[in-house]
């Protein structure tokens, strides 16, 4: 049975603090590679650098499900070299402006240390602070000594991974939970399915590495493992909140409806009931709004059923996310589970 | 005390005219005190005790003004132009009733509004004491008014205009009544012209030179409808101020009032005000500095003619100030 | 590595928020104590060390005062298990969103550091007319990720909340933190004491830490006052040119601390120091105050009598925020400019001295 133990916190953490903006994975890949090593599954590399594990079955009507984790985060790539050791930037993937002043950041392969900073506070006026910092004001500084960095280069903000008993904090957590999730799933494969993993690229800016890995493995389901917002904070007014998507606290949350993917309904019954029957706390995510991998695995070919269950965390795509170590191994409890008890006829009931 | 308060409260002295309150709290002071004086400023500073071995010079600043209004000019009708003594609000301004130095009652008018959906300007007011020219007009240039408005208990609640500050000034005579012995020479200064910019305090603080400051004011509540994200609510206890918009209060006299107040199991509240500040503030920085705090008595529409105290708050802003005073002070 | 990094880390990630400094004065106490003949606190919570001259008593005076003080936050109430928050000193809240944090939690009588972060609530949490432009204090939170009943009994109002973003070095022998407001001036002087034990002087030197600047340089005051010194030297970070900040009001980094003019300043030390700098060939900068500097400085210069005051300002970028950018060397040159300029202090500079100079 997979778990979430001391080596899971110590790989989430070598994650979470490695650089991956979309388009730039390699650093991510390479530890998912180093941790399949000694795998004895097809592990193959394709055209966009999505990694795919193929890990066969044993048993007769096997169903062929692919599993999915990005290892994409969103970032920064810098665009403009002013001198000085500053640089316009621009940002890639989705990301709420206010929170880029103020923050430190990694720049490139090597992690170079740089800033972005503001304004000081003494030199603005009251009605200016009324207006958002826009990002062309914005600049990342390295120092005026000179270095490797150049436009190109990428990004990301330089928060480091800390866990305060069972709270996770630490940037792109966002989806290093599912890469994590997956690895661990890949490790302990359930028997009765063919599990076709694939640890997609490019996810943050439009799904396209999914796209081209469901063409590749053409399976019968996809379950997609992501990571989703909680916007469960208190409202100003103290009235109740009832956009908060996601809760903390509550377990993996399992998407009926986002804005591109309508989950297969059979897939989230099943899912659902296999989290009542193991005992296992489930929420659902509200629907309306995000989109995952699913978007586009559910259009490849003639089809695809599919459906996503993520981790909830807080205050995604910014320096600093908050997760609960339980939610998470909840999340790899409740995948495990619904993936073994899959009946094979599954599909052939009606999908409403 | 409801008589006291009553008392002060009913008294119409704003920011720079405080000889009345000053006499009226002289009165009431007197059997209490070793020793009198008005200084410069007109503060009233009154010592009581001297200090014994473990004791300290302590300083206790209640303020006795009030805001208020300065005639500026009479015009040829008798109506009078006036400026601000202290924080005016100026949506309170229309219709209210003011009260000169002389007894002279007056209402506040405005000239016509073009936008009747917001509050006038200080210049867009005036004040009509009935008076049809400047010649049997009463008030001249300079006279100064307050607000007019009664005292009036609702039982657990007091509702009065200026209880900022003369339920501090209550606070302090109460304890100065209820107060046996202190270790410590204590000075209880009445200090003048707070809300034009803690000026009185300035001086006196110079004057007494303490080696602890504490104000007694009042703060304001979040506990009204929609109000402020503030914690401090009416009849939770007298409030330890944390840091208000001015200052930070010595964080060895926060810990002394919590852990006397928790001593003599006297409920009290933390207290943290974004806008606002008292004559701690000015103790503060007098001379080499002066290690400060404030104990704050919780005020629902602070700087209206109505403003609110709850009695508990009161009573036990009087035991907590008599235990903080009873006993040497170890910071 | 420079020497100077080890202490300058341990200053810079030191808590001491306005009025609550005693942490980071431990700390440069332990440093300051065999440079000084003796170490106090003044009334207000100053460290005040005194190295005495070798002219003949009684000495003139030179107090060197630099704010020990860091702005920070401060909880104001408990809501669901987060935290509102008010700052401690001036902190533009378009920078608060994602910084990471520490919160120094006093509950239960207990001492505990909570790593947490300051978060902006979804627009739907926030009044209808913030939508995406900045979000007031007021409406943001400190989200420890902590159950609610847990905080509800380890923290409570008042608690104090410090950045927490480590310092680190850029390119250029710069460093990036938090808290390099004031923390550089405090390394500076720290350089001038260290200088001082090699180079005779005449006059007794005043090294002041003083608290609560951010507030309205408070501890300045009282210890001016105290210390009734006849001259007074204050080093504060100051603006550099850089991104969003580029006019009249900023200087470049890297190229020396800057000397203030002005009317906060003394004509006439302002003329001694540039003089001297120009005869050591420590680059500077000058810095122009046309009111006040926005300093102790300020205050010095009217306490009692009145003090003759200098202004020298190490350039920081991005003042006020998570990730303050300085150069180390130019809190070496500060702090070399200003032994130089107290060993040649001859004993009657002060009577010789006057506005019209």
């Amino acid at each position: 049975m997979p778990i979430i133990g001391n080596a899971q916190l110590r790989l989430l953490e070598k994650l979470c603090n490695a650089s991956a903006v979309s388009g730039d994975e390699g650093e991510v890949r390479k530890i998912v590679l180093e941790d399949l090593k000694n795998h004895s599954d097809q592990v193959r590399v394709d055209a966009l650098g999505n990694v795919l594990v193929t890990c066969s079955g044993s048993g007769r009507k096997r169903l062929k499900v692919m599993v999915t984790a990005h290892m994409d985060e969103v970032g920064f790539m810098l665009v403009a070299d002013e001198g000085e050791g500053l640089f316009r930037f621009e940002m890639v993937g989705g990301m709420d402006v206010r929170q880029l002043p103020g923050k430190a950041v990694l720049v490139g392969k090597d992690h170079l240390p740089g800033v972005i900073g503001a304004r000081p506070i003494h030199l603005t006026t009251a009605e200016e602070r009324k207006q958002k910092i826009p990002l062309d004001a914005l600049r990342i500084d390295v120092g005026p000594g000179g270095s490797k960095i150049k436009p190109g280069d990428r990004a990301v903000f330089a928060t480091r991974y800390q866990r305060n008993s069972s709270v996770l904090i630490a940037k792109a957590l966002d989806d290093r939970l599912g890469v994590v999730t997956l690895l661990q799933l890949v490790k302990n494969a359930p028997p009765n399915i063919d599990l076709l993993a694939a640890f997609t690229v490019q996810e943050e800016i439009g799904g396209r590495g999914a796209k081209v890995a469901a063409y590749a493995f053409n399976p019968q389901l996809a379950v997609v493992l992501d990571a989703t917002p909680a916007n469960d904070l208190p409202s100003w007014d103290a009235e109740e909140n009832v956009s908060y998507n996601t809760k903390l606290g509550l377990g993996p949350a399992v998407y009926i409806a986002d804005s591109d993917t309508f989950s297969d309904p059979r897939l989230v019954r099943h899912i659902i009931k296999s989290a009542r029957v193991a005992g296992i706390p489930c929420q659902v995510r509200q629907p309306a709004g995000g989109g995952t991998d699913a978007g586009t695995i559910h259009k490849a070919r003639a089809g695809v059923p599919s459906v996503s269950v993520s981790v909830p965390h807080r205050y995604s795509h910014t320096a600093a996310s908050i997760a609960l170590l339980d939610d998470w191994k909840n999340t790899l409890a409740l995948l495990d589970a619904a993936l073994r008890r899959l009946p094979p006829g599954l599909l052939a009931t009606d999908r409403n | 005390m409801k008589e006291l308060i009553q008392k002060l409260t009913e008294t119409y002295s704003p920011s720079g005219y405080e000889s009345g309150i000053c006499e009226v709290i002289r009165k009431e002071i007197k059997p209490f005190v070793n020793e009198i004086r008005v200084d410069a400023l007109g503060n009233l500073v009154a010592r009581k005790g001297s200090r014994s071995k473990n004791g300290m010079r302590i300083m206790l600043a209640g303020h006795m003004d009030e805001i208020g209004l300065m005639a500026t000019h009479v015009d040829a009708n008798g109506f009078i132009r006036f400026t601000g003594l202290g924080g005016i609000r100026l949506t309170m301004l229309t219709g209210s009733r003011v009260r000169f130095m002389d007894g002279t009652p007056g209402v506040i008018g405005t000239d016509r509004l073009t936008d009747m959906s917001k509050a006038p300007t200080l210049e867009q007011c005036f004040i009509d004491v009935g008076a049809s020219s400047p010649k049997d007009c009463p008030v001249k240039i300079g006279d100064v008014c307050a607000f007019d408005r009664p005292f009036v208990d609702l039982g657990k609640r007091l509702v009065a205009k200026s209880m900022d500050d003369r339920i501090g000034c209550a606070v302090m005579i109460e304890s100065l009544r209820t107060l046996k012995t202190s270790p410590h020479e204590l000075y209880f200064v009445f200090t003048t012209q707070e809300e034009v910019g803690l000026r009185g305090a300035t001086t006196s603080a110079f004057g007494v030179d303490p080696d602890l400051g504490l104000s007694l004011d009042v703060t304001a509540t979040g506990d009204t409808p929609k109000g402020s994200h503030m914690e401090v609510a009416l009849g939770k206890g007298p409030a330890v101020k944390i840091k208000d918009g001015g200052m930070l209060s010595d964080p060895r006299i926060v810990n002394w009032m919590v852990h006397t107040a928790e001593k003599a199991k006297i409920p009290y509240q933390r207290e943290i005000l974004e806008g606002g500040t008292t004559d701690a503030r000015a103790i503060q920085v007098a001379r080499a500095g002066v290690p400060a705090g404030c104990l704050s008595i919780p005020t629902r529409y602070v700087h209206s003619p109505s403003e609110m105290v709850d009695t508990t708050d009161v009573e036990n802003s009087v035991r907590l100030l008599v235990a903080l005073l009873t006993a040497p002070v170890d910071l | 590595m420079d020497p100077l990094f080890p202490f300058l880390k341990e200053l810079l990630t030191a808590p001491g928020l306005s009025g609550y400094e005693d942490p980071a004065a431990e700390i440069i106490s332990k440093k300051w104590k065999p440079l000084v003949h003796e170490i106090s606190r003044g009334r207000l919570g100053s460290l005040h060390g005194l190295r005495r001259g070798n002219g003949p008593s009684p000495r003139p005076t030179v107090m060197v005062a630099t704010h020990m003080d860091a702005i920070g936050l401060m909880v104001t109430g408990i809501i669901d298990g987060f935290l509102r928050l008010t700052q401690v000193g001036g902190i533009d809240p378009r920078v608060l969103p994602g910084a990471l944090v520490t919160l120094h939690a006093t509950g239960a009588g207990l001492s505990q550091s909570i790593p947490g972060v300051v978060v902006l609530p979804q627009t739907r949490l926030l009044p209808p007319d913030i939508g995406l432009n900045p979000v007031p204090l007021e409406y943001l939170f400190l989200d420890t990720g902590l159950p609610r009943a847990k905080v509800e009994s380890l923290v409570q109002v008042g608690d104090l909340v410090s950045f927490a973003q480590p310092p680190f070095e850029l390119t250029g022998d710069t460093i990036a933190g938090h808290s390099l407001d004031n923390r550089f001036s405090v390394a500076a002087l720290t350089i001038c004491l260290e200088e001082l034990q090699n180079r005779p002087h005449l006059w007794d030197v005043w090294a002041v830490a003083t608290t609560q600047e951010e507030i309205g340089t408070i501890g300045a005051t009282g210890s001016t006052y105290e210390l009734h010194p006849n001259l007074a030297i204050v080093m504060d970070v100051t603006f550099a040119k850089g991104p969003g900040a580029n006019d009249w009001q900023t200087n470049p980094l890297g190229k020396g601390p800057t000397l203030c003019m002005g009317p906060n300043i003394h004509p006439a030390l302002h003329k001694s120091m540039k003089e001297l700098a120009d005869k050591l060939e420590i680059p500077y900068s000058l810095e122009y105050a046309p009111r006040h500097t926005g300093t102790d400085g300020y205050s010095t210069q009217v306490v009692a009598e009145g003090v003759p005051t200098l202004v020298m300002g190490i350039p920081l970028r991005y003042m006020h925020t998570p990730v303050e950018m300085g150069a180390v060397k130019d809190i070496q040159r500060a702090g070399r400019l200003v032994a130089e300029f107290i060993a040649g202090l001859a004993l009657d500079f002060v009577e010789k001295i006057n506005w019209d100079d």
